[in-house]
């Protein structure tokens, strides 16, 4: 690695600590904010999320080789991590470091985007459900449950087998509208309780329409479960993005993405362990930080838990 | 009174579906009342007479499944039968011409947002106020109810209040369109004693100031006592008693009245037990043949269980103003307890 690309990384520690130190400080000042910060480990997992994002968004800056070029692939496959090749190479010789960083962009993005849509699926079919009850919610819950039964693979290699070989934003999709059951199931219990409670009922006697009720009342109420819910889903949607990879039928080659890395590497995982690892630390990293961040969400959201 | 009527409420039978095999749970049966503009009617009777759910039904909030109103049933505000509306008319009405406070102040707002915010929500839905003038509304209204540091106060979670606090804010969510009709399903009965006497002079404060009609619903002769103009009392899904209020302590006509009344601790009477009506309200499933109330009655005789009374003119005051479901309106000798 070259001092340009040392500094970059340097930087973006900095800057990464540096954001999320201002953002608490300010935040003291507000009960909201104050209660996000409560616990360490939600700093810790902000300013790593926000360390990753800014090396996603950064990755030619930061990444000291072309993440898909092989650079010798006779003198270069599998070396152990050096300063040279700082997280090592993989078995066609590629930069695993530079690889990782690139990797961010197409993983980050993928579950993001992916537990995005399949959060606001499940919570908009659950509150629906829950919230209409009778047929609307027989109907609903019988498809969901169609869709839990239903291997999530097959269904996303028969979309494969259709468009033969998916852009990114097929594979979003593809991915969102198959993960959102079990969110709208968690939602629709969490609604069907709460639409009974006092404050449901005396909205409804102010006046409010339906959609008021559900969204202003009914949901904010439930908001706890859901935030969890999304941030296990990113995680989620990464470990199948990996698990799509590994069967090829993800991100194509040679692209990178921390999914299809692991997989890449696992044919030399007692050779090269580091070729998987460091994707696997970097997936575990992300789905680790976002449960801290969530539970601060959760904490914040919730304006009955007292400020320690 | 002469006024014209400002709610009618005519043969309201609210039913509810019970689960396989226990029937049909009538809840509220055949109930009909009048209540006029700037007048306070109570209504009483025990646990599981129907006060709730006649007060449900007025603004069609009781619960559909299992609950439904029954066709022939008739409220009419200003004219309009409320069964008859469609959604959007009903939520024009909901809030801003009737509206409605409930007996729990702990779990009748919403906790995740500010007293402010809840309490600005009917401005927002009625009167399209924008969220500026709409907190200056909120803060407008805390100040009537009585809420000190009212500036304050706006931005404070449900759960920083106490009871009575929260119960003024519930009042203040209620009138923040001056309605016409409030109604008010036992505002007091959550609360302490000092607090239910600030909460009732407040209403009847807000009253006089606003102009508004005020249906009372509570378990508790005192608070009828002090606070309302009439009164019906109900038991068991009907009405039994409907009378101006000192007509009705005065002279009780129904037994079921008469029993409440000698239930109620005095404090100028020598100390002796506390009467009780013996037994209890009978399963909304299987309501007693004949008069509802006659395995509880002192006086009732064969024809109490054979045909049920209609409501009778007790004949004072006003025709029509007292009346009375009773069969000893027709023998009156027979006023002397059984064995």
């Amino acid at each position: 690695m070259t001092l340009g690309t040392w500094l970059a990384l340097f930087v973006v520690l900095v800057v990464a600590a540096e954001a999320v130190r201002a953002l608490r400080h300010r935040g003291l000042r507000q009960e909201r904010w104050r209660r996000f910060f409560r616990h360490r480990t939600t700093s810790w997992g902000l300013g790593i999320l926000a360390f990753l994002i800014i090396v996603a968004l950064a990755a030619p800056l930061i990444a000291p080789f072309d993440p898909d070029r092989q650079l010798d692939i006779l003198h270069l496959t599998n070396q152990p991590p050096s300063w040279t090749f700082l997280l090592g190479t993989d078995f066609l010789s590629r930069d695993i470091w530079s690889r990782v960083v690139y990797g961010a962009r197409v993983s980050l993005g993928i579950g993001a985007l992916g537990a995005l849509m399949a959060v606001s699926l499940g919570t908009l079919v659950g509150a629906l459900a829950g919230y209409y009850q009778r047929w609307i919610d027989a109907v609903l819950m019988r498809g969901v449950d169609v869709g839990l039964a239903l291997p999530r693979i097959f269904i996303l290699l028969m979309a494969v087998a259709l468009w033969d070989g998916l852009p990114f934003a097929a594979l979003v999709i593809a991915i969102g509208l198959t993960s959102w059951f079990g969110t709208s199931r968690l939602v629709r219990a969490e609604v069907l309780s709460l639409r009974q409670r006092d404050f449901v009922v005396a909205a409804r006697a102010l006046g409010a329409d339906t959609g008021r009720v559900i969204f202003r009342h009914v949901l904010p109420n439930a908001a706890a479960p859901i935030i969890v819910s999304a941030a296990l889903g990113v995680g989620n949607v990464l470990l199948l993005e990996a698990s799509l990879s590994f069967l090829g039928i993800g991100i194509k080659p040679p692209g990178a993405s921390w999914g299809n890395m692991i997989a890449d590497g696992a044919t030399s995982i007692y050779t090269a362990p580091w070729a998987t690892l460091f994707p696997g630390l970097a997936i575990s990293l992300v789905v680790m930080s976002l449960n801290a961040v969530a539970d601060g969400v959760r904490d914040a959201l919730d304006p009955r838990e007292e400020p320690a | 009174m002469t006024a014209s009527v400002l709610l009618r409420v005519r043969d309201l039978k609210t039913y509810f579906v019970t689960e396989q095999g226990k029937g049909t749970a009538r809840a509220v049966d055949d109930v009909s009342f009048d209540l006029y503009p700037g007048e306070t009617l109570g209504i009483v009777g025990e646990s599981g007479c129907g006060k709730t759910v006649t007060s449900l039904s007025i603004l069609r909030l009781v619960p559909e499944p299992p609950g439904h109103v029954l066709p022939g049933s008739l409220i009419e505000f200003e004219g309009r039968n409320l069964l008859a509306l469609s959604a959007p008319e009903l939520r024009a009405v909901r809030g801003n011409q009737i509206a409605m406070i409930f007996q729990e102040p702990m779990t009748s707002l919403n906790p995740v947002f500010t007293v402010g915010d809840q309490i600005a929500e009917a401005a927002i839905i009625h009167q399209h106020l924008s969220r500026r003038a709409a907190r200056a509304r909120a803060i407008e209204m805390l100040r009537l109810v009585g809420i000190p540091d009212p500036e304050e106060r706006v931005d404070h979670y449900p759960h920083q209040l106490s009871g009575g606090m929260r119960q003024r804010v519930m009042i203040a969510m209620a009138l923040v369109c001056h309605p016409k009709v409030l109604i008010a399903d036992e505002p007091t009965t959550a609360l302490d004693v000092t607090i239910q006497a600030q909460i009732l002079e407040l209403l009847d404060r807000l009253q006089h100031e606003l102009g508004m009609a005020v249906l009372l619903i509570t378990h508790d002769l005192g608070v009828v006592a002090g606070h309302a103009d009439r009164v019906v009392v109900m038991y068991a899904g009907r009405v039994v008693e409907t009378a101006p209020t000192d007509a009705l302590f005065e002279r009780p006509a129904h037994p079921y009245t008469e029993g409440l009344l000698a239930a109620v601790p005095r404090i100028d009477a020598p100390r002796a037990r506390l009467h009780a009506i013996p037994g209890q309200v009978p399963a909304a499933t299987a309501w007693p043949p004949g008069c509802r109330f006659h395995p509880r009655c002192p006086y009732a005789w064969d024809k109490c269980v054979a045909q049920e009374p209609p409501l009778l003119d007790a004949g004072r005051g006003e025709p029509g103003s007292h009346a009375v479901r009773c069969w000893l309106l027709t023998e009156p000798r027979r006023r002397t307890p059984q064995a």
